[in-house]
Formats: structure tokens, sequence, C-alpha cells
């Protein structure tokens, strides 16, 4: 399909390497073996291809279908058209890595300007180039902060507060270290302070969320005191967008900043590609993973950019590295850097205000019905926590009778929780759909 | 001209997108939470479009010409692709819809899985693994895990023979596993003997890369899975090379026990200046119980009237989550629409023409470069790039030089086991003139280095930039524009 070979053009290359048919070419592959015939449906043309992803497609109820109240990790978000429209660019997408940076100073200079924004979102001094998502980019912090202590504090405190599938890779990655991890049977409503126990000279990290999974934004000040005083370093997982509001993790003394980028323009694709954020001091830059682009000079004395410090990569380290990263989520990271770009100062603020007030509104109004509470007082963003007087896989059964995609069943995670729901609202929610929830929800306490 | 960057077009009190007047009543921010100082650009949607518009001009890519390079295999990336990923139907779903909602996800990511198994001979496949690396990482663990069920605790062994990507190693690394380096032999396989030393019972498993970054079929892959297998050991295959083997050989039938796909090489979802990739894992049948969580299965067959319905299964044993939700999703939509649009008839015919036009380059070159290891090789070979009679040019000149010919220089100084390394991979979607002209570029160069060498040297010429000044990029360590630094004097 789109080899371009025609009979003569394969029969003068066949001629000119000195063998007669193209299976001559296979001589090393043990002739047993050899050409076996593929059992795979037969070649479509274009048309029909998008034909058959066109009625696959359909079968699924989109966001755009259903009203979305599901997040989780995963926002709902406008993008706007100029971000799609940089990311189809053949001159952006279709480049490789840019390890000959006369020839990729787009790539390079894109990466600087998302390093440069992420550093300013956060707050902290450098940004890599990006990790895969939010889960992968908490293992690497971990990672890091095993390697920065040469492996002599070994243990890690993660929050139970932090997204469940975050921990549940930050586990996998470390089935082969001998990192302990402490902290995630703690009591869920106990807030940070519950942490501190936990923090001793044989710590190496303490992860928390910001806000954490069930939406709730605290204050890790304090926390971070007391963390620094062990000598431990402190990874806050974030929400990007809700730093345009709340106080970003620099300011309160965070080592690591790890997030997920997909509020940042990216669409959902049920589930990737997204973003993994990962930003920390400068202190710590040569022992961070992935690549990272830096400032120079070229030989005509122009300024420009070019992959740097890459003696930490696996390409050089080998076995000695301390990931093994190396494609990463290049052309996400340029997406968000469009969005933040288009967005600005003024747009990613009235946004995430957007975010907060509806949100607030929803919950407001769902704790103002009989059997529903806020599982939570503590202050959030666009994301809370419900007491429903049902099982949330009831309610939402309901809710999809009504072209509701509803909350999160948090009892999916933890047990006990079957009755809260996790639920988010965005700027993509307007009135009338929060108000059309609360009214589906109330009929389901009337049933 | 240098363009600038965002911080620096940024004007106070411009603004691109805006967005609708809030229509609920306004929540109080908490003050003491609150964020004081944000030192965001402030750019209209015309500076935007048209700063990124600027740099994307700066960049080299496959839409442009040829991008030879060795082991990444950068072959076009068909456009229906992009259409396809960006169907309503995929782009706007949510990863924690109720199953029922997405059914028509599921189905692809079956399919897509049941394809992966067939062309690569597994038992079983999962599509969570963002990239070749994180496969790699996958596959390391299901074997330790493997290992340890057995309780075979002591096998913390791998072998890596030394033509191998790094990945391969920093991985092993990761998972807590032992590297033992295995050299290659002098027609490039992997040395039997030095593997033969190694395996006794503290051995987890071998890596082997093939056709092996030298771009040649390893003639003891059989012999080596059987020393490997004998001595309780596991077969790990780098599945970077899969581009040559489509309907020509499943790895599988080779003895490798687990591999991972690169949805971005062998099945031409974009490199997007760096990712995302997708590194999808398949397994051998006593494998297919360690597999991370969750894969797609059918959980209730169908009948005549109602169709089956797809939903998520956890391995028994499964080593956990790799990444969060599903995967890579996107990639996988145009991976699929990549196999559809081949069959099995065009995915052979794929393998046989990467192969076809390494050769046909290598025919071309050979005068002109050393070939290290010269024997028919798969999709891609390896030139040296220095001659003893122009003994001041070195393959990093030769490459510089390309660019100067409207051309994206091969890999070079990889792999390491070649002095001035040129690794070329040209794949199959290149024609018989584009590879001529590639060919005629390369022997000019070699002309060049040998009559006027100071114009390798001082290339490239006509780039946007030259040679840059990495010394400076590494120690002076500047990271960002500066709003993050302003950002730390506010705070």
């Amino acid at each position: 399909m789109f080899v371009p070979h025609t009979v003569d053009d394969r029969e003068a290359m066949l001629q000119a390497i000195g063998v007669k048919r193209l299976e001559d070419l296979f001589q090393d592959v043990p002739a047993q073996h050899r050409f076996p015939q593929l059992d795979l449906p037969p070649a479509l043309t274009e048309m029909e291809a998008l034909q058959e992803l066109r009625e696959i497609a359909s079968v699924n109820e989109t966001t755009q279908d259903l009203v979305c109240f599901l997040g989780a990790g995963a926002y709902n978000h406008y993008v706007p058209a100029a971000v799609d429209s940089i990311l189809r660019r053949g001159e952006f997408y279709t480049a490789y890595t840019p390890y000959q940076p006369e020839v990729s100073q787009g790539t390079l200079q894109a990466i600087f300007d998302y390093q440069s924004l992420i550093a300013a979102l956060t707050g902290m001094d450098v940004s890599n180039a990006s990790h895969y998502d939010g889960a992968t980019a908490v293992a690497e912090a971990v990672s890091m902060a095993y390697a920065n202590f040469r492996g002599k504090r070994a243990k890690v405190v993660l929050s139970p507060a932090l997204h469940p599938q975050y921990r549940q890779v930050v586990h996998t990655y470390n089935l082969g270290t001998p990192i302990q991890f402490v902290g995630e049977d703690l009591d869920l409503q106990a807030g940070p302070e519950a942490l501190l126990p936990y923090i001793d000279n044989n710590t190496a990290l303490v992860i928390v969320q910001y806000p954490d999974f069930f939406g709730r934004i605290y204050d890790y000040t304090k926390l971070a005191e007391a963390v620094h005083a062990a000598g431990a370093l402190l990874s806050v997982a974030v929400n990007p967008l809700a730093l345009a509001i709340f106080a970003p993790p620099g300011q309160f003394g965070a080592d690591i900043v790890t997030g997920e980028g997909q509020p940042l323009g990216i669409p959902l694709s049920y589930g990737g590609p997204y973003l993994g954020i990962f930003a920390t001091k400068q202190e710590y830059v040569r022992k961070m993973a992935g690549r990272l682009v830096g400032e120079t000079v070229d030989n005509r004395g122009q300024r420009a950019y070019v992959l740097t410090l890459t003696a930490r990569e696996q390409h050089i380290r080998r076995e000695k590295a301390t990931s093994n990263i190396c494609t990463n989520q290049g052309l996400m990271a340029l997406a968000s850097t469009v969005y933040m770009s288009l967005l600005g100062k003024e747009g990613l603020r009235e946004v995430a205000e957007l975010n907060y007030h509806k949100a607030h509104y929803a919950a407001q109004q769902i704790t103002a019905l009989p059997g529903y509470s806020l599982w939570s007082n503590a202050p959030f963003f666009n994301e809370f926590a419900v007491r429903c007087p049902k099982p949330v896989s009831e309610i939402n059964a309901h809710l999809l009778d009504h072209d509701i995609l509803g909350g999160y069943e948090l009892g999916q995670d933890y047990p006990g929780m079957e009755n809260v729901m996790l639920v988010a609202v965005t700027e993509m929610n307007s009135r009338e759909d929060i108000d059309l929830l609360v009214d589906v929800l109330s009929e389901v306490s009337h049933d | 001209m240098t363009e600038p960057l965002l911080c620096e077009l940024s004007v106070p009190g411009r603004r691109g997108v805006r967005f609708p007047q809030p229509d609920v009543p306004l929540a109080e921010l908490p003050k003491e939470l609150a964020r004081q100082h944000f030192p965001m650009p402030e750019l209209s949607e015309v500076d935007v479009v048209r700063h990124f518009t600027r740099l994307s001009k700066l960049n080299y890519c496959i839409d442009e010409g040829m991008y030879p390079l060795g082991s990444c295999t950068m072959k076009y990336n068909p456009k229906i692709n992009e259409e396809t990923a960006r169907l309503p139907g995929f782009a706007n779903l949510h990863p924690l819809q109720p199953i029922e909602t997405v059914q028509g996800a599921l189905i692809l990511m079956y399919e897509l899985q049941e394809m992966l198994k067939e062309i690569g001979g597994f038992a079983g496949v999962t599509l969570q693994p963002a990239a070749g690396a994180q496969g790699e990482l996958t596959g390391v663990l299901i074997i330790r895990a493997y290992h340890k069920s057995r309780g075979d605790l002591q096998r913390t062994k791998v072998l890596i023979p030394d033509s191998a990507h790094g990945t391969n190693p920093a991985t092993s690394a990761m998972s807590g596993m032992q590297v033992v380096e295995i050299p290659s032999d002098a027609r490039g396989n992997v040395d039997l003997n030095a593997l033969r030393q190694h395996c006794d019972n503290t051995l987890a498993g071998l890596m082997l890369t093939n056709p092996n970054t030298l771009g040649l079929f390893d003639e003891n892959v059989l012999e080596a899975a059987r020393l490997v297998h004998e001595a309780g050991g596991l077969v790990y295959g780098d599945g970077a090379n899969l581009n040559a083997l489509m309907g020509i050989v499943r790895p599988g039938e080779l003895g490798i026990d687990v591999m991972h796909f690169n949805l971005h090489k062998t099945f031409s979802t974009p490199h997007g200046g760096g990712g995302p990739g997708s590194g999808p894992v398949g397994v051998a049948a006593h494998l297919v119980d360690f597999l991370p969580a969750p894969i797609v299965d059918i959980i209730e067959e169908g009948d005549e009237e109602t169709a089956p319905l797809y939903g998520f299964v956890t391995p028994p044993k499964t080593i956990g989550r790799v990444k969060s939700f599903l995967g890579q999703f996107g990639m996988m939509v145009r991976a699929y629409t990549y196999i559809r649009m081949n069959g099995p008839d065009g995915l052979r015919a794929v393998s046989e023409a990467a192969v076809l036009n390494a050769n046909y380059l290598l025919s071309k070159l050979r005068d002109y470069y050393h070939l290290p290891y010269d024997r028919i090789c798969m999709h891609e070979f390896v030139l040296e790039g220095v001659w003893p009679d122009a003994p001041e040019v070195h393959a990093l000149d030769i490459a510089k030089r390309m660019m100067d010919y409207g051309l994206h220089p091969p890999t070079n100084y990889f792999p390491l086991i070649v002095h001035e390394a040129l690794m070329i991979e040209p794949t199959e979607t290149e024609s018989k003139q584009s590879l001529d002209n590639f060919a005629d570029v390369m022997i000019k160069i070699a002309e060049e280095a040998h009559t006027q060498p100071e114009l390798l040297k001082s290339a490239p010429h006509i780039t946007p930039v030259g040679r840059l000044d990495e010394v400076k990029a590494a120690k002076e360590l500047v990271l960002c524009c500066g709003v993050g630094a302003l950002e730390a004097e506010a705070a």
C-alpha cells in the first residue's frame, strides 16, 4: 500500500544486489519458519478503511453524546482549534527525536518553550521534556529520589489519596527494587498530617497529590517542613490546570513536581496519549531522568537549542542510567505548550476559575438533596467526593439512562466507599447540565 | 533570523482564547491557598500560530524527505491514520467510561491484540506499555515474575549482546537484574561460546534484538534460544527491528518468549518529534498469566442475536499496571488502520521492500564505505564513516554534510561495536529514485572527504543553524527562558 516500487524497479534493484528473487534475501531466516501465512483480514483501500473505522467508532458513546461528570485523572476540557492545527503540521509530527539539532530547531525550541512554561506553572527551576503520563512520572520521581540517596534511604511514603493507578504503577516499577512503601493504609479523612509519623531518616521521598485523588486541596507547607527536617524529598503530583489559581508546589517547598498534563489541551482519547509532567529544583537536575533541552550558540554566533546532559541517559550510561526512558511524549508536550500559550496568563486563570465555580455550584446543589453530602470539607478545585444514598454503580446506571456519564465510583479502589461518587465539573458543563444531573440524582434518592 | 521564545513574544494585556462568562454563582476562592504570581505569556492567537509555524519550518521531517535513521524505522506516516485517530467516536472517550458505552474502542483493542499475536507468533498481548522502553520493562518484569513464581529467586542474570540498544541494560537494571554483556562473533551474531558460559541456574534470560542493530539476522537465534531455555532462562526479543520480519518469520516461532512491538516504528504511527510511541508486549503461552492488567477480552460470548460483550480481565499472576488507564489508545487506532490497509500480503510486502531497499542501498555504497560485516542485510546496515586516507574526517562530519544536500543523516556512533558507525535504515516507503539520490549524495561526500575535507568539517552550511556548542549547553545549563526564575523571586 505504501511501497512505491514498480515491477521494473524491483527487478533493477534485485539485479544491482546480485540476487535473482526477493526470497533470496531471506536465506538467513530458518527455512522451517520462513514466510508463514498470516491469518489477518485482507487489505482495505483507504476509503474502505475509513468506513470501517467510522463504523467501529460509531458504536461508542462519547463525551459529546453524554453529559460528562467523570474525571479521576482525565478531564473533559475544551481544546482550542489552533492546538490541533499546529499538531497536524508534518514538520512536527513526522519528525524524529531531535538528535540532529541543525535540522531540528523547531522541535528543540518548542521543548525549551515547554520546559519554560512548566517551570513557571509549577514554580520549579527546571522541567524535563516529558514522561509518558502522570503515573509514570511519579514512578520516575521514586527512582530519582532513591538514586539521590544512593540507595541509603529505602523508604517511600505514599499518600493513600494519591491516584490508585499511580500507586499501582509505582509498585510495578519497583518489583525489583528494595524500596519499602508505607502510608497507603492511612485514614483517608486524616489529611497530610497523618503522613508525619512515617517520615524519618530512612525516608527518601514523600508523595502527595494536589489536588488529591478526591479533589481536595491541602496546604502542604508543614508537611514539606517535616520532610526536609528529616532530610527527605517531597514530590507533589499536580493537576496543572489547578495551578492557575492555587499556589504552585514550588512555593510550599516541593522538591519534585509531577503531573498529568492531559488537562492542558490534550483530548481524552480513551486514556492516551497523555503527558507526564516532571519538574524539579536546579540542584537535582543531574539526577532527573528524561530528555532536556538547553540553550547554547552555534558556530555562527546564533542562539540555538540542543539536547543536553545526555550523559544521564540510557543510550550513554546503559545499565547505570536511573531510567530506561527514550521516546517520551514529544507531540503531547507540544500540544500543552500551544494550549498554555494560546490561553496565556488570563485564559488559564479564566478556565480554572470556571471549573472552580461550576464545581462548587454542582456541589452545593447536589448536597442540598436529601441523602447526599460532601465526603470532605476540605477546599477543592473541579472535583469532589459525594456520599450518596445508594451504591454509585446503581446511580450511574440510572444517570446513563438519562445520557449522563456519572462520576467515578470510589468503591472500585477503596473498599467501603461504594456509596461515594467522585464528581468532576469542567468548563464544558453548562448550568443546565449540572441542573439535569441534580434532577436525576434527586429522582434516584426518591426511588 | 532567530525566532524569539514565547516569553519574549509576550505583551502584557494581550490574549488568545476567551471562555464564556460563568453561568453559575461565583464561589469564593480560599485566599490562603490562592496563587499570587502567575508568570505565563500573554499572546494573541495569531502570535501563537505564527510562532509555532515559524518553528516548524526549522525542522526536517519525513513528509519532506528520506529520514534513514537506523533502528528508528522512520517510514512514511499515512495521513489517513491522523483522520481515524481523531474520529469523535475515539477522541472523545473518557478512559473510565462504563464498558457498555465503549464497545467500539474495546473491539478495536481486542482485534489489535489478535493481529499482533498473529504477526508475532504469541499467545497473549498487552497494549498498555507507552513506548518501546516501557515494553522492555514490562517484558523483563514478566520474566522476573515467572522465575519468582517457580521459586527460582536466584535467577537475576540477564545476558545482553554488545550490539544492543542502551535501553536493554537500563531496563534490566531498573528491574533489579544483573547485566552481563555478551560479545558478538565475527559474523555479527551472538557469540554462542560466550553465551554458553553464562547458561547456568542464575540465568534469568537473554535480551536479543533480531535482526540485530547491525541489520543482520542472527544466524544463531535458534541455538541461542535452545541454550537459554535448556538452562531454564527465557528469551526477550527487542522488537525494534520487526519491520524486517512481518510475514517473513514470527519471532515467537524462533523461541522468543516475550517481545515488545514498536507501533511507532513498524506500524507507521508518527514519531512526533520524540513520542508518543506505543510498545505493546507479546508473550508465549507460559507467560500469559503474568501480563499487566487490565487486558481486553470477550467477557460474555455473543450469539446470533446479541453481540459479544468486550471488557477487561486481570491475568491471574499479573505484574500489575505499568501505565495509567489503557495505554496510548490514539496510537492503537493508527496501527489498526495501518494493519487493516495492508492486510497479510501487504505487511509481507512491507518487510520485503524494507529489506530490498536496504540491500539495494548497500550495493550502491559498499565500494565507497567500509562495511565491517559483509553479509546480506535485513532492513538496515552499518558502515564505517572513516577512511584511512582521510583521517581527519569522522562519521559526525559525514552526517552533518548530508544536511547540505537536503537529507537527514543516518544514525551515527551506534551500534557501539562499529568504529565511527553510520547506521542506515531506508525503510520500504522510499522509492528507487529516492535511494539513488541518497546513494549519490553519500558517494559525493566520500569523494569530498578525500578532496575537500574542510567542507565536511565545517558542515552543515545551509541549515538554519550551524554546529552547536554542546559543551556550553551542558556547562551553563540554561533550561528555561527565565519565567521560572521570576516565579522563584516572587515566592
